[in-house]
């Protein structure tokens, strides 16, 4: 580890930037938006993720034993428990995919959340060790561990959560009734001329509503995920050398402030998309 | 910082996995929990029904003890009157039998003793007629005399 940091220490921006850059394919984003660009470190990671979480529900569900619950049925029979009681508290009227939806951003943001309690250095260069044995220049093998620290990930969620809050609301209010919910709310009149006036502000103001919903949920779980990745990269930036008890005490604390921040925000991200997907569920007499 | 296609690749793991989750964690633990919840919900019910169920028959054993008792006791309690009633009874009988043996043998007595007196009459009536006759040297004609036979018996 100390080899290839060696470097990167010696010029801490360097060092930074490297840590930021995506493995990628069709090289790195011009613009804000480039869907030429595909990053396989993030993608690959959220796989395996993915994958570890469907084996091991896999394995539970299957040979689930409804007297004597132990180990890790326990802890998923918990965490089923949890968001289904959330989901019956904030959205009684859900229907069977909420639930499902739920703990799956629950689970899979905390899992990837979780990555940054790994070193910051450590899988990265494990993956440009490997890398260079395939002779790869291994300061151009760029590794990012967090999914969550990049806005694909986020916006994914929230796009989701986005695209089933239109489908809810659709679905309670018929598309006649959500065109309305943009022209009466949120200023409603009872004349009609009133009403008239006020449309075109109504129709602003839930655009607006309607997209904050998605992007600030989003941007909620990248920023709080990627301060968090870059504190760990300033801290990494101590080094090895003399101020190497500094690394380690102050990495200790802030790993364990962030174990914090990586189920607070999985709970918030979770709790967001149920309510969001009440509120869109109710019936336009109930706004 | 960048939004990339890597985002519809994101979407496309999340919705597989959700409905993976849904399919093969979701369901059979929501099934077994409810499952479990009707169970001890089943269990406890059970053992309320089951207690209700002794409390009564510790009751119904209660009373039956009671009524068992309250028998009981009715029975000594015969047992004793109808004793004691033999008892009295035998009693009185007793006393009455002795009444009976004492006055019959007052009867006799008294009977006894008028016969005895009679006899003794008659015989001192017939002693004084001999020792009159004896006195006189005549015989006293019992016929003519029996008046004052009979008086002087009497007073005797």
């Amino acid at each position: 580890m100390s080899e290839s940091n060696a470097p990167a220490i010696s010029n801490p921006v360097e060092y930074i930037q490297h840590h930021l850059q995506n493995l990628s394919i069709g090289g790195q984003p011009e613009a804000l938006v480039d869907f030429s660009v595909f990053f396989v470190d993030i993608f690959l990671v959220t796989v395996a993720l993915a994958g570890v979480f469907a084996f091991v529900a896999y394995k539970v569900g299957q040979s689930l034993d409804p007297d004597k619950p132990t180990g890790m049925q326990n802890i998923l029979e918990m965490i089923v428990e949890f968001v289904n009681q959330q989901v019956k508290d904030i959205f009684p009227s859900a229907d069977q995919w909420v639930g499902p939806l739920a703990i799956t951003i629950f689970v899979m943001v905390i899992l990837m959340n979780a990555m940054d309690i790994i070193p910051v250095d450590l899988l990265p260069s494990l993956i440009a060790g490997i890398a260079s044995i395939f002779g790869a220049d291994p300061h151009h093998v760029y590794f990012k561990v967090v999914p969550t620290t990049n806005l694909d990930t986020t916006f994914a969620l929230a796009l989701m959560v986005f695209l089933l809050i239109m489908y809810y609301n659709i679905k309670s209010k018929g598309f006649a009734g959500y065109l309305m919910v943009f022209l009466t709310h949120p200023f409603a009149a009872e004349t009609p001329w009133v009403k008239v006036i006020l449309a075109p502000a109504n129709i602003m103001m839930t655009i607006i509503e309607e997209l904050a919903k998605p992007i600030s949920m989003g941007l909620r779980l990248f920023g709080n995920m990627f301060a968090g990745e870059l504190l760990f990269l300033l801290i990494a930036l101590l080094g090895v050398g003399w101020a190497m008890p500094g690394q380690i005490v102050l990495g200790s604390v802030w790993a364990i402030f962030h174990i914090m921040v990586v189920l607070l925000q999985a709970y918030i991200f979770m709790l967001l998309t149920i309510i969001f997907l009440g509120i869109a569920s109710q019936s336009s007499e109930d706004h | 910082m960048n939004v990339t296609a890597t985002l519809f690749g994101q979407l496309i793991v999340f919705t597989v996995l959700i409905w993976f989750i849904k399919q093969y964690l979701w369901e059979p633990v929501i099934t077994a929990l409810e499952d479990r919840k009707t169970r001890v919900a089943e269990g406890l019910a059970a053992a309320e029904e089951g207690h209700k169920f002794e409390e009564q028959a510790q009751k119904q054993v209660e009373e039956e003890l009671g009524a068992a008792k309250n028998q009981s006791a009715e029975l000594i309690a015969q047992a004793q009157k109808r004793a004691s009633e033999i008892v009295e009874k035998a009693k009185a009988d007793a006393t009455e039998e002795a009444n009976r043996i004492k006055s019959a043998g007052e009867a006799e007595l008294t009977m006894e003793r008028s016969r005895a007196t009679e006899e003794l009459r008659s015989q001192v009536a017939t002693l004084a007629i001999s020792g009159a006759e004896k006195i006189l040297g005549k015989e006293i004609d019992s016929n003519v005399h029996a008046k004052a036979l009979a008086e002087l018996a009497a007073k005797i």
